[in-house]
């Protein structure tokens, strides 16, 4: 009954308004198409940053397709394994392509997330009221690095092998459950057949669906908030006659025409590197992986993939000499919020206790421990982005100079530290490992100070 | 208590160290050049022919079907009738008729399969071309080793000069060269017994195999390269076209 009362035709003409009506008067195709692109209203002032979210889309859905096409030839069998990779490379029609496509993809996919993560901190996209969409991309971010993770064991060469055995040793370092736990997620004593086989599972169905899941959400969790922009204003603010943001324009046609534009020049790109140099140099196909996994050769250096390689730094910078000073750089930090009295005497007592338990752990627990802990927390901290920036405004482009110079020495380090990630270990890469895992961890937690101190200029009303 | 102690100090130092020092020992040595070239359809026959007949005895390449040879310009019955030794079918992947378990008695480890073999010797010191270049040239008499031979690139290596016939042997000795104002001693290879070839001939004959390896580690990229090509003249085509409607479109957004 109610479905027929509904409504009248949804579109006023055209050859398929029959149809759509139908279609709308069941479910609620019309209002969906409404709210999300034709009327969802987009800040006009997008510039070159604001790309990199319909790319991640884009390479989502590229990894998805190619995937699904390479899980028709792959065998998740250690016997069998590396042999059907060559098997795609060499006998499938078009295999080389696909699997090139998915490998070139998986990098791809990290330097964009990467591009479009920096766009959040460069505007300050996770600022109240966008905390949501900040979290559940971070959790995006999260899942990404275990899909990634879970698809290099699958080529079985000796990278995929000993970076898997690596990373699951990582786990075997935690406290009490530490053994069982690996042993668990390997379900073996070492990484085996039955380590393929569930990470196999991992990554064609777990993970992609509560990725894609997750996907859903940050873009439902922005559409109820509105996007953000370069200006740090909220369109929403000033609205006109029409009840649209006058600084507002069309998603469609205008983001999905220019976003197209963007899907474009990203092609190109991504077919230089596809069809000219797959391999990247070693960095996207990493030369040992066209070596067969091999449990009894151990290669003398063992380095993840590019993307990886900043935390992998952290944790090779967790030393027992580096705790030491460590344990000097926290006590500080607790005698700093010791003496910050606009915090309430309530927090500034735990925040210090807490410190002085740090500290205290610091040396009760091994290093190598503190290596894995560190490494979790390098990635954890990005969670708390909302709470600990305290500045007035939201984007760079009114903060000033102190926000201005962490944000760039942070990105930086975040690129050195990645670079001696891949690195064999030698005692200078150490050194500046660890300046760079003290300084990464200062950009996050002397925040709060430092943007508060920060001059900030004046935010105009208008877009500019 | 304490002997017990010095004796798992001791069992963990030859466990981690060892190992790690074994592995360390591949030193890096400046690779020569492979002057290669793909398209180059008479080298890659040649190469093909020094690799059934010289490789393939011991090592398989076992991801490659004998067909795909078609590649290089050869008909099934010239595969079937030249290269095919074993008695298998043309379509039938490389594979040594060398029994694995013989050959890690005979050489302490099975010998590697080869099929990607150039792709997995890239390193920043040069492509796998030109480490396989360099390799297949500087094996040397060394009366110290199991099989008397080894190799500059790949110290103690297992595997034997299989094609010491034809570039006769070499040794590693000592030399004078002139540096910066004195003299400095040097490690280099001196010819002891010519082989069958002129040094130019041998290092034409490796040259021509690396280059067959090197196709044989992706025959799709000489496709790869040329539809790429082509691929990138559609996208740049697409940019022109998908920049105008953008521009069109936003001509009233100020």
């Amino acid at each position: 009954m109610a479905a027929t009362e509904k409504k009248l035709p949804v579109t006023g003409a055209g050859p398929f308004n029959g149809v759509l009506t139908w279609v709308d008067q069941r479910f609620p195709l019309m209002s969906m198409w409404r709210d999300h692109i034709s009327e969802y209203y987009a800040p006009k002032n997008f510039n070159f940053w604001y790309y990199f979210g319909s790319l991640a889309m884009f390479v989502l859905v590229l990894q998805i397709v190619t995937g699904i096409f390479l899980t028709m030839h792959y065998k998740p069998d250690a016997a069998q394994a590396f042999a059907s990779v060559e098997y795609i490379m060499r006998d499938v029609p078009w295999g080389w392509l696909i699997r090139y496509m998915h490998s070139t993809g998986a990098s791809m996919f990290f330097i964009v997330i990467y591009l479009h993560m920096f766009r959040g901190l460069l505007y300050g996209s996770y600022r109240q009221p966008r905390e949501l969409v900040w979290i559940f991309g971070m959790i995006i971010y999260l899942l990404l690095m275990a899909e990634a993770f879970f698809g290099y064991l699958l080529p079985w060469g000796q990278m995929s092998f000993w970076g898997a055995q690596v990373i699951v040793n990582l786990f075997d370092a935690l406290p009490l459950i530490g053994p069982d736990l690996a042993l668990w997620i390997r379900g073996d004593y070492v990484v085996s057949d039955a380590t393929l086989n569930r990470f196999f599972a991992f990554h064609v169905i777990a993970i992609p669906l509560v990725l894609v899941a997750l996907v859903g959400a940050h873009i439902l969790a922005l559409h109820e908030v509105g996007s953000s922009n370069p200006d740090g204003i909220e369109i929403k603010a000033n609205l006109g006659t029409d009840g649209h943001p006058v600084d507002g324009i069309p998603f469609h046609p205008y983001y999905t025409l220019k976003d197209t534009f963007g899907v474009m020049v990203f092609l190109a790109i991504f077919a230089i590197v596809m069809f000219f140099m797959p391999e990247m140099g070693g960095y996207f196909l990493e030369y040992n992986n066209f070596i067969p996994a091999d449990p009894l050769k151990t290669p003398s250096h063992i380095a993840p993939v590019w993307y990886f390689t900043p935390y992998y730094s952290i944790l090779r910078a967790a030393t027992s000499e580096f705790m030491y000073v460590l344990a000097f750089a926290v006590l500080a930090y607790a005698i700093l919020i010791w003496r910050s009295k606009s915090f309430s005497g309530g927090s500034r007592f735990i925040g210090v206790v807490a410190c002085l338990g740090v500290i205290a752990a610091f040396f009760l627990i091994d290093a190598k421990v503190w290596g894995v802990v560190f490494m979790g927390l390098a990635v954890m901290i990005f969670f708390l982005m909302p709470w600990l920036d305290q500045s007035s405004v939201k984007s760079i482009r009114y903060k000033g100079t102190l926000f201005r110079t962490a944000l760039t020495l942070f990105v930086v380090i975040f690129l050195v530290l990645g670079y001696y990630g891949t690195q064999p270990v030698t005692d200078l890469g150490t050194r500046i490992s660890q300046v760079g895992t003290m300084l990464y961890f200062a950009f996050f937690m002397l925040m709060p100070w430092y943007s508060r101190m920060d001059k900030a200029r004046p935010v105009p009303a208008r877009l500019t | 208590m304490n002997c017990l102690k010095s004796l798992a100090v001791a069992l963990f130092v030859l466990t981690t160290v060892v190992p790690a020092v074994g592995f360390a020992s591949e030193t890096h040595v400046k690779l020569d050049r492979a002057l290669i070239d793909p398209n180059d359809v008479v080298s890659l026959q040649r190469g093909a022919h020094t690799f059934v007949n010289y490789c393939l005895n011991c090592h398989s390449a076992s991801y490659m079907r004998y067909n795909r040879l078609q590649d290089i310009g050869l008909t099934e019955q010239q595969i079937r009738e030249n290269l095919v030794f074993t008695g298998v079918k043309v379509g039938e992947l490389m594979k040594t008729a060398m029994d694995p378990r013989d050959a890690k008695e005979w050489f302490g480890t099975a010998p590697p399969d080869l099929t990607v073999v150039a792709r997995s010797r890239s390193s920043g010191a040069g492509s796998g071309s030109d480490w396989l270049y360099t390799y297949l040239r500087t094996f040397y008499r060394d009366p110290t080793r199991p099989t008397g031979w080894n190799n500059v690139v790949y110290p103690n290596v297992a595997m034997p000069h299989a094609l010491w016939e034809l570039q006769g042997e070499q040794v590693l000795a000592e030399a004078k060269e002139q540096a910066e104002g004195y003299m400095k001693t040097v490690e280099k290879l001196k010819t002891t017994t010519p082989g069958t070839m002129k040094p130019v001939e041998y290092d034409q004959l490796v040259a021509d195999l690396v280059n067959y390896m090197t196709y044989m580690s992706e025959p799709a990229r000489h496709q790869r390269v040329t539809i790429g090509l082509y691929a990138l003249l559609v996208i740049f085509i697409l940019i022109a076209l998908s920049y105008a409607l953008k521009k069109a479109y936003w001509k009233d957004v100020h």
